[in-house]
């Protein structure tokens, strides 16, 4: 094929502007988060000096996050409850998935319509009922409150996603191990789960992902401060009365997203995989 | 005697073991999946039942209830705040989900081609979907800020107006910034979700469209558009339930303000639930949410089995 004058022009109006457009559109909140970040207060509350670049840059707004709030703490409670929660999804959620992509039982119909279900509730219908449950249970400003909480989030779309791989896996593999005298738990942990490695991926990063955007049920339970995750700590303690740290804030909101980040850049493709098998393999 | 049956007996039914037992299928899947299907029960289904029932009742927060009856759903429907919520939330989300989907499939088509750096370019764009939605969030508060916003400053900079709009001030524009963010925020699911299904497009099918004389048009309405249909479906689906049931990104910027003109129903609920401490009434705002959403589904379902039957 060949690139004249004309398809260089059609390729710039067909691909380049609109990308441009979207790339600017979706990138530009994170390079002002990381700007203002950087900006004195001086600087940040000026109208009259140009806002879009850093003139003097400073740290002193990550130095007051990390030594003047709780931050770090919310980090690490962020970081355990998405791990914890992720681990007891997936587990779970294989629990759940390789029965119904492999085996035949009675009731699995309406095991799977439950998972469905599950999947389709949003956590607004449920947080009335949950926080009374919660506080009856005592496990108020506990940490094991969205711990039991986020699998529910995250239970019915590791089990969707572990389905699709577990089917990949040929039967005649599992066959052979269960003629060979393994029995079924043995066939599933020594045959099957082996193979399934990229899906385990994928539905832990998701999950992993989700649970750290997880925002209502961690803002009804966890009310102290040694007890919040990033997102409500942020919200309920960088902003007081009607005061905005709008630099902590942004500090807060880029160290709180670099974890996810981080994780989601070494997984992009598991990441993609994820997201995508619940629409086109689905 | 026993002598006798006991080799009979035991070639028709083997004495009970059970390990053989947990062989059974049905009987290993259902030792595999009670523990997982309990938990569910226990943390989604029986709160569920639960939200019906503290609907049911005039609950002050952290005293017993007494049950009511219909009447926490008869005042939400004579609530004015209710209705302009019904409204608020209905708008937000039809104008935020065409707005997804039209540009979704725009920027899928774009990504569509051979370019390089397609992967990054895939990547970065999918950046504001992976970020914790309050962060960013909070990022668009300070873009929209009254005093500082930066598109005010770019407005005033290009003199297109001085001093620019109140972004999240004004009910009308409160409602379309809200709109911006929550389009900026589930784009990118959009259009990667459908990405991976034009790929999944045989370029055969383009090919005989092309010899039947389909022009770039004809291609786009004849064979992507309905291959892309299920897809397009599903995608719609999740994002049709999850704006509906938006809560952070208006909590976080307006708190439904101006004047309700953002309250959405799980803005409303939480106010009233958490803020006023009427568990009952909130519950009866949220479980408001059912009838709607069902009926969305339901209407979507039957639209996309139309054509095919």
């Amino acid at each position: 094929m060949t690139v004249d004058r004309r398809g260089w022009r059609v390729r710039l109006l067909t691909l380049w502007l609109p990308l441009a457009v979207a790339m600017f559109f979706a990138l530009f909140p994170f390079y002002w988060m990381a700007i203002t970040s950087l900006k004195t207060n001086q600087e940040l509350y000026s109208r009259k000096v140009m806002p879009l670049i850093v003139h003097n840059p400073t740290l002193k707004h990550y130095v007051d996050l990390l030594t003047e709030t709780s931050f770090l703490e919310w980090t690490w409670n962020t970081l355990l409850v998405a791990l914890i929660s992720t681990a007891i999804s997936l587990v779970l959620g294989a629990m759940l998935a390789y029965p119904l992509a492999r085996l035949r039982f009675a009731g699995a119909a309406m095991v799977s319509f439950a998972i469905a279900a599950t999947y389709l509730v949003p956590q607004p219908l449920l947080f009335v009922p949950l926080a009374d449950l919660i506080n009856r249970l005592g496990l108020n400003d506990t940490l094991t409150s969205v711990i039991l909480t986020y699998p529910t989030l995250l239970i019915p779309f590791c089990a969707w996603l572990l389905m699709g791989y577990f089917r990949t896996v040929p039967v005649e593999l599992e066959d052979a191990a269960r003629i060979d005298g393994a029995s079924r738990l043995q066939t599933l942990v020594k045959i099957v789960l082996p193979l399934c490695g990229p899906g385990f991926i994928s539905a832990g990063i998701f999950a992993f992902t989700l649970a750290q955007n997880e925002f209502l049920y961690a803002l009804i339970f966890l009310t102290k401060t040694e007890v919040r995750t990033v997102p409500v700590g942020a919200i309920a303690e960088l902003v007081r009365g009607d005061v905005f740290y709008w630099g902590q804030l942004m500090a807060a909101a880029l160290l709180g997203s670099i974890p996810v980040a981080i994780i989601y850049s070494f997984f992009v493709e598991h990441y993609v995989a994820g997201l995508t098998a619940g629409g086109v393999k689905g | 005697m026993t002598a006798v049956l006991a080799p009979a007996l035991t070639r028709r039914r083997p004495p009970f073991s059970f390990g053989r037992w947990v062989e059974r299928e049905g009987v290993f899947s259902w030792l595999m999946v009670a523990l997982p299907v309990a938990f569910l029960v226990a943390l989604v289904g029986y709160p569920f039942f639960y939200g019906i029932w503290i609907s049911l009742q005039d609950r002050p927060v952290a005293k017993p209830g007494e049950f009511v009856g219909l009447d926490n759903f008869i005042r939400a429907w004579h609530d004015p705040v209710f209705r302009q919520v019904a409204v608020n939330t209905i708008f937000y989300t039809a104008a935020a989900t065409l707005l997804k989907m039209v540009g979704g499939l725009g920027l899928a088509l774009v990504m569509n081609q051979d370019f390089r750096f397609k992967n990054l370019t895939r990547a970065l764009l999918l950046l504001p979907f992976i970020v914790p939605t309050v962060l960013s969030t909070i990022a668009w508060q300070w873009i929209l800020d009254p005093a500082f916003s930066v598109v005010n400053w770019v407005l005033k900079a290009a003199d297109i107006a001085d001093p620019g709009p109140s972004w999240l001030g004004n009910p009308h524009l409160a409602m379309f910034s809200l709109i911006i963010v929550n389009v900026w925020r589930g784009l990118p699911f959009y259009a990667i979700t459908l990405l991976a299904g034009l790929q999944t497009i045989p370029p055969d099918l383009y090919e005989a469209a092309t010899i039947d004389g389909a022009g770039r048009w004809g291609r786009f309405r004849y064979v992507t558009l309905p291959l892309l249909m299920p897809i397009i479906f599903i995608v719609t689906m999740f994002s049709v339930i999850f704006t509906f049931a938006d809560f952070q990104l208006i909590y976080v910027l307006t708190r439904g303000g101006p004047a309700n003109a953002t309250h959405v129903f799980a803005t409303y609920a939480f106010d009233i639930a958490m803020g006023a401490g009427q568990f009952g009434q909130g519950a009866a705002i949220a479980l408001s949410m059912v009838p709607p959403l069902a009926l969305i589904i339901l209407a979507m379902a039957i639209y996309m089995r139309a054509p095919k039957s």
